[in-house]
């Protein structure tokens, strides 16, 4: 209103939001949406992509998807019909892939939080364009993480052991197991991750349920949203609330795995004995899930258009937090090769000498290393950052070499331990290969149907992050026209 | 008079004397002795704004001006609009605090009762007794974070007094637009500075570019 009367220089010099102060010369702060997109367009494109038809490739990467979860579910009853024995782990490696792929896959579920929580905190506005994706990545890494150690107990039925309920024989938990102190992080991570996730989507949903037409599917969305009607006496609470998760969240995503680790570390087993694992696992955790996050979100901007709203800076940053993890995760790996060497106890260094020298599963080892720790530091060059295939490229490294890094922990460490009179070989079967493909599919096809019902970006926080969202913003109040 | 269109683009409401209005199913029925019966009771005005900044500084208008049950309606939340509508920060937190105390108390009794008093598991070389309570502290954090999670969704819930899935305000075709890229003040008809004739106008002079009576369900 202000700049009724203004000339059009005036406008245009108003118009930056981010204007450095008389005398200073910046450099331009670069813009979390591009090309100036309006609100009404952010709403358009993104319910779009719920409102429209499915493309082709929506299909084609479904159907697969949905057949290697049925793949999951036939190797899981025919896991219980027949027997545990039809896995491959035994004595001495008892925990095999299947832990593995615990490991692996909860690791992956780090990254939404993280994006959802810390950045939060840190005021990274950038994570607004990718935050409601990765929680929801988190949510269907950890479904698929829990099934594993649920059938891995031999007897899932009794799995109801684990709940802090004193079992048949009036046995309680033992709360000084860190397995059990597992089963609390894992199952309030996931718990806490779908609070944050769904009171994130209920503005959002409020927008789809705006739009539809009356019938059951403005019900369902109605009922989703809970009647929310932007109110900023709701607002004022709300935020709180999402500060507040947040702020619980952090903590909470640093424990999951550090408790996940204290599953080996406070072990006495060469190898997994050491104080380094907490940090070491967090840190690996949020490499592999921001490697999972731009692995989907790569072609998914690609897929609906979404490239003025997950910009070539998000990518950027994603690939900076890669390289910062990876080259934590490298310090580690080497610090343990140091340690071992140092520390001068002989089954410790006895253990890495056969984890990276002349044990069985060395090819493992250097898999680990190359993927981890040497790919990842293409990203140091901003021409590597920049080309989508070179990331891809990368991520899929780091998405292999995370699993055979928990792979290495797990299983190199366990066949080969104190007597060689208990050494042993372990390798998988194809009931357990067909079971790990069989999770990448649940996980896939439940992405793939949250991206069909759900709004896959965050509308009201992309809304909150436009300039003309500042309530002190003079800019030209005509844009809104250039986009319809 | 009783016909108003709804959808129009500056509405003024009608002015009968009586303090109801009719509603679209009074004016379907095209007037007559029964629509008084069915008139629907206003809920108050909604007044439209072109931008973040102007609602923002119409909200301070309206604070000034010492409306009291009115709300400012956005696509998300804008910054500095709780200072801007006279509101304090929100009781949340509190609330939050107990929730995470409770279920640190819960931790504390479920691990520590049952390991010390009700069945002592005694393994790894720990004593049954509380001065293994090292060992209790990643249960009463995971519990901790647990029980402030669920008060941060029902104390969201319960001071917002959601869910509430109808609400005069949805009557409008207009508003809908909130959740897009609208943004709206409502002042209820309870409030104490109402008055049908002064209030739209004084939403007009601050800025608003339509202002709009809604009215409740049929009841």
């Amino acid at each position: 209103m202000a700049n009724g009367t203004t000339t059009a220089d005036a406008t245009v010099e108003a118009s930056g939001i981010h204007s450095d102060p008389p005398g200073v010369q910046g450099v331009p702060r670069e813009p979390l949406v591009l090309n100036g997109r309006s609100m009404h367009w952010v709403t358009e494109r993104i319910c779009g992509i719920i409102e429209n038809r499915q493309p082709l490739l929506w299909w084609v990467l479904f159907l697969p998807s949905a057949a290697l979860a049925g793949l999951l579910a036939f190797m899981l009853v025919y896991l219980v019909s027949t027997g545990i024995g039809i896995w491959g782990n035994n004595q001495p490696v008892a925990w095999g892939w299947a832990i593995t792929n615990f490991v692996f896959w909860i690791g992956i579920g780090h990254a939404g939080t993280l994006i959802s929580a810390i950045l939060f905190l840190l005021r990274q506005r950038w994570r607004t364009s990718i935050n409601r994706a990765a929680e929801a990545m988190t949510l269907f890494a950890v479904m698929c993480a829990g099934i594993f150690p649920v059938f891995h107990v031999g007897r899932f039925w009794m799995a109801w052991f684990l709940a802090p309920i004193p079992n048949a024989n009036a046995i309680w938990q033992n709360f000084k197991s860190p397995l059990l102190w597992d089963v609390f992080a894992v199952s309030t991570y996931f718990t806490v991750s779908v609070i944050f996730w769904y009171l994130g989507l209920v503005p959002d949903l409020a927008t789809i349920r705006d739009r539809c037409k009356p019938g059951i599917k403005k019900i369902l969305y109605g009922i989703f949203a809970l009647g929310w009607r932007g109110a900023n006496r709701h607002w004022r609470h709300y935020e709180m609330g999402y500060l507040l998760l947040a702020a619980l969240s952090t903590p909470l995503v640093l424990s999951v795995h550090s408790v996940v680790s204290f599953d080996f570390a406070t072990s006495v087993v060469p190898g997994w004995h050491t104080t380094i694992f907490p940090p070491y696992f967090v840190a690996g955790a949020i490499f592999g899930g921001f490697a999972m996050v731009l692995t989907l979100m790569i072609p998914a901007r690609r897929i609906y258009g979404l490239q003025d709203l997950i910009t070539a800076k998000h990518i950027d940053n994603m690939a900076k937090v890669i390289v910062l993890t990876g080259s934590i995760v490298g310090y580690a790996y080497l610090m343990e090769l140091f340690v071992a060497w140092y520390g001068g106890n002989k089954f410790e260094s006895g253990a890495f000498a056969m984890r990276v020298l002349n044990g069985p599963y060395t090819s493992y080892y250097w898999t680990m290393m190359f993927c981890n720790v040497v790919a990842p530091q293409a990203f140091w060059f901003r021409w590597c950052r920049h080309n989508l295939w070179v990331v891809m490229a990368v991520c899929m490294c780091v998405n292999a070499g995370m699993w055979y890094e928990r792979f290495v922990i797990i299983v190199t460490t366990l066949a080969r331990d104190f007597l060689p009179g208990q050494w042993g070989y372990y390798s998988p079967t194809w009931v357990e290969k067909a079971t790990f493909l069989g999770t990448f599919g649940l996980f896939l096809m439940l992405f793939l149907l949250f991206m069909r019902f759900l709004p896959v970006i965050a509308i009201a926080e992309v809304k909150g992050v436009l300039p003309e969202a500042d309530p002190h913003y003079e800019g030209d109040k005509k844009k809104k026209d250039q986009n319809k | 008079m009783a016909g108003t269109d709804t959808m129009g683009k500056e509405m003024v409401p009608p002015d009968d004397g009586a303090d109801r209005v009719s509603g679209a199913i009074a004016s379907r029925l095209g007037g007559g002795g029964r629509e008084r019966t069915r008139a629907h009771r206003p809920y108050g005005h909604i007044a439209e704004f072109d931008s973040a900044r102007a609602v923002y500084e119409a909200a301070k208008k309206m604070r000034d001006a010492g409306f009291k049950k009115w709300d400012v309606h956005s696509p998300y939340p804008i910054h500095g609009m709780d200072e801007a509508m006279g509101l304090g920060k929100s009781i949340l937190s509190w609330l939050v605090f107990f929730g995470g105390a409770f279920g640190f108390f819960i931790a504390v009794v479920l691990a520590g009762f049952t390991q010390v008093s009700l069945y002592p598991t005694i393994v790894q070389a720990k004593p049954a007794n509380w001065n293994t309570i090292p060992a209790f502290f990643p249960i009463m954090f995971e519990l901790t974070v647990l029980f402030s999670a669920f008060t941060v969704l029902t104390g969201i819930l319960l001071l917002n007094q959601l869910p509430r899935f109808n609400h005069p305000l949805f009557n409008s075709e207009r508003f809908s637009r909130f959740s897009d890229d609208g943004f709206f003040i409502s002042v209820e008809v309870t409030d104490p500075l109402y008055s049908k004739e002064a209030t739209p106008e004084f939403l007009e002079s601050i800025g608003a570019t339509a202002v709009e009576l809604v009215a409740h369900d049929d009841d």
